[in-house]
């Protein structure tokens, strides 16, 4: 859900500043700049709209039409975190966070190494190997959702987080490899040549020359993975129970056919996706140079 | 050269990941998880079951050591993930909430566990004082129960008794659907946007079929005939479905093609409505304490036609998935959860509008509830008992059910043709089109039950 609202700000809004090529007159890049914050407002006026309804009681969040000044309150807060009602929040927010963490750093392992492979020294009929990696996302996962519950009864893995580690990084390694893969592509040869002249092995080389390039582009791709594993509902939803149950459907439990429930699920909603956005901002740098500009200019 | 060392490389370093994952594939539970104490239970998201998470730890693990792990989850959502664990038998849940739609279904599947024995063991269940017309639609065909109820409902008229009054207009005991009509057209607009009557319109079997099959019933409709025939597109079905469209069109809430029960709800309790058709549960929450409309409320039979009764019969109840391995300790739970001691703890703790009423006779002759509910409690009680599966129309029927029929078909079927009633409420398509349309769906099902018989 917040995969789209998260990123595109951020990069909408840095845009004007991304493309120093062409001079242009002042007046047309300050519409520019007023165009992509329009834009960049208009993809965070949901999020800000539920931040705000987060902080009203579910009676003012139902009416309609909507009430801006409606007093405000910890209310949602308060039934998400459980107090009085028994529910508790952190064992899901905790098997998110291990599902998510572990695989992005699985996937990484994994994907640098083959994109390295794809790229800089590439096997024969690469091409080939890439569409290879691409055509693994093409089946909707639905399609192969009830082979793997019951592979997943079958091997006991039925409410193990170690199960959606392991699909979440298939999920997301033909993404990272064909991130990194463009990453890596933009090293110049040069500098890998020069680093072989000075008598650099390959992990040297990997370790001093490429990881310092590459750096925004591993940024983006664990954000991008990470993003993609923390929200990924039908999975969870399907093969975990009590006991390994991650952030989103816990957060789906908000919801009631019968009463109100607005309030709650944007609080909860909130509360959810603020590691993805704690993160963001922290890899805010890092991100947009990698999502913006490629590995060198 | 160089190019095979690689993938050599990324292979090696592929198999000791998957190695060391899946060796470390000890954490989290598998099926039956947790500590032999431990029960998993599946349930819907509804403020019953949200009142009972937050008692179960202080009151009933306390008392029995059974510590109880409740995975919570919208309707939708919870359907299919019961229908999914309990086809497979998967064994992660030992008990989950049913409805009496699908109990009869599941038994039939052996995929829940019959309760006679535990319930004759149990002293102080007491399962006499449970309503008989639940019991009943909890029971399988082989005549074993199935399912404990949590909460039952039936369906009732609520209407504004002030409006009505300021209106000049007098509401019978047990009202025609003309009748009804009738009022409505008269406190249409009573107050500045309020509508004569609040009718679901959302697409969904357990939306705007659940009113709607009721009212098909009292006009002598019904979906299918004994010998499996479809009845959709027949005169009486057609003329309930007419009647149930115009109402809504000419003196419903505005914005009815998406209204379910909470928009109902909401429109009830921010003046927007004079009536509503709807579940004697929603009287609970027209009645709390901060409920705006509290007081002003009067309750009587669902509408009629040519039946003497016309509301439905739903209950949430609780059944033991068949391979579970803590069927006693499951039982337990059920034991206390559907108990009279719960209502009492809850009517205490809480406060007694939010006791999960409408199962228990008892329940009805406590002075505490009725001092709470006294507005409601008669006619939730006579609309409970008046609700009869197995007979709840003017001819025999296949399959019993009142708002439903009870075949595993019915939901796929009866949210397609919603779907189309949504859009004649809204005025795109006609209530012809829209039958007709259903007939074919009906027929395909019929079909294959007609098949089922003769072979």
């Amino acid at each position: 859900m917040s995969s789209v609202t998260d990123v595109a700000p951020i990069a909408a809004t840095r845009t004007p500043e991304g493309e120093p090529r062409k001079p242009r007159k002042p007046r047309s890049g300050a519409l520019l700049g007023l165009a992509a914050w329009l834009i960049g407002f208009l993809f965070v006026v949901p999020v800000l709209w539920m931040v705000l309804t987060s902080f009203h009681s579910e009676e003012a969040a139902a009416t309609n039409p909507p009430s801006l000044l409606a007093p405000l309150t910890l209310e949602g807060y308060r039934e998400f975190f459980g107090v009085g009602t028994g529910a508790n929040p952190w064992p899901s927010l905790l098997n998110s966070l291990t599902a998510s963490v572990v695989s992005t750093i699985i996937v990484l392992l994994l994907a640098i190494p083959a994109a390295y492979a794809l790229s800089i020294k590439p096997v024969r009929k690469w091409t080939d190997v890439m569409f290879f990696f691409l055509s693994t996302r093409m089946l909707p996962i639905v399609a192969g959702l009830l082979p793997i519950y019951l592979f997943a009864q079958w091997s006991g893995l039925l409410d193990n987080i170690w199960l959606l580690i392991v699909l979440y990084t298939a999920m997301n390694l033909p993404i990272a490899v064909w991130m990194m893969r463009s990453f890596l592509a933009e090293v110049p040869v040069e500098i890998l040549e020069a680093a072989a002249m000075d008598g650099a092995g390959l992990l040297l080389t990997l370790r001093q020359v490429v990881a310092p390039i590459i750096l925004p582009g591993i940024a983006a791709t664990s954000l991008i993975c990470f993003i993609f594993s923390w929200n990924e509902l039908l999975l969870a939803r399907t093969l975990t129970g009590t006991v390994a149950g991650t952030a989103p459907v816990y957060l789906t439990g908000f919801v009631t056919s019968q009463g109100l429930f607005l309030a709650q699920v944007c609080a909860a909603a909130f509360v959810v996706s603020l590691p993805v956005l704690i993160a963001g901002f922290a890899a805010q740098d890092k991100l947009v140079q990698g999502l913006s500009l490629g590995a060198v200019k | 050269m160089h190019t095979h060392v690689r993938p050599a490389l990324a292979v090696a370093m592929t198999t000791g990941l998957v190695v060391g994952v899946s060796g470390c594939a000890g954490w989290g539970g598998g099926p039956a998880g947790g500590g032999a104490d431990t029960i998993n239970v599946l349930m819907v998201n509804n403020p019953q079951m949200v009142d009972l998470q937050q008692l179960t730890a202080e009151h009933f693990t306390a008392e029995t050591g059974i510590s109880v792990n409740f995975t919570v989850l919208p309707e939708n959502d919870v359907r299919d993930k019961i229908s999914q664990e309990f086809s497979s038998q998967a064994g992660q849940y030992d008990v989950a909430t049913l409805s009496n739609f699908e109990i009869p279904i599941y038994a039939r599947s052996e995929w829940i566990a019959p309760l006679d024995d535990y319930v004759e063991a149990d002293t102080e269940f007491d399962q006499d004082d449970v309503l008989g017309p639940l019991t009943a639609s909890l029971s399988g065909d082989d005549g074993k129960l199935y399912g404990e109820p949590f909460y039952g409902e039936s369906s009732f008229l609520m209407y504004r008794k002030d409006v009505l009054d300021a209106a000049g207009v007098e509401m019978p005991a047990n009202p025609t659907w003309d009748e009804v009509a009738g009022i409505a057209a008269e406190v249409d607009g009573a107050e500045p946007g309020m509508a004569g009557i609040c009718l679901r319109g959302q697409p969904g079997w357990g939306q705007v079929f659940a009113p709607l099959t009721t009212v098909v019933n009292t006009f002598g409709g019904t979906w299918f005939t004994e010998d499996w025939e479809a009845q959709v597109d027949s005169d009486r079905f057609r003329e309930a479905v007419r009647f149930y469209v115009d109402l809504v069109r000419e003196h419903g809430e505005t914005g009815a093609p998406q209204a379910g029960f909470t928009e109902c709800l909401n429109n009830m309790i921010q003046g927007n409505a004079a009536m509503w058709y709807d579940a004697t549960s929603a009287a609970g929450s027209l009645e709390s304490a901060d409920s705006p409309v509290r007081g002003k409320m009067g309750y009587v039979a669902a509408p009629v036609v040519e039946t003497d009764s016309s509301g439905w019969l739903y209950a949430w109840s609780w059944s033991i998935q068949q391979a579970s391995q803590k069927k006693d300790a499951a039982w337990e739970f059920i034991s206390w959860a559907s108990g009279r001691d719960y209502e009492e703890l809850v009517g205490e703790e809480l406060g007694w509008s939010r006791v999960p009423a409408g199962k228990r006779a008892s329940t009805y002759s406590n002075p505490d509830y009725l001092e709470e509910a006294g507005a409601f409690a008669q006619p939730t009680l006579e609309a409970i008992q008046a609700a009869d599966p197995n007979d709840p129309g003017v001819q025999p029927r296949p399959a019993p059910g009142i708002q439903f029929i009870g075949i595993p078909e019915f939901p796929d079927l009866a949210t397609q043709v919603s779907q189309d009633v949504s859009s004649a409420i809204a005025g795109r398509m006609t209530v012809e089109e829209v039958l007709d349309r259903g007939q074919q769906l009906a027929e395909d099902v019929a079909e294959r039950y007609r098949e089922r018989d003769s072979g």
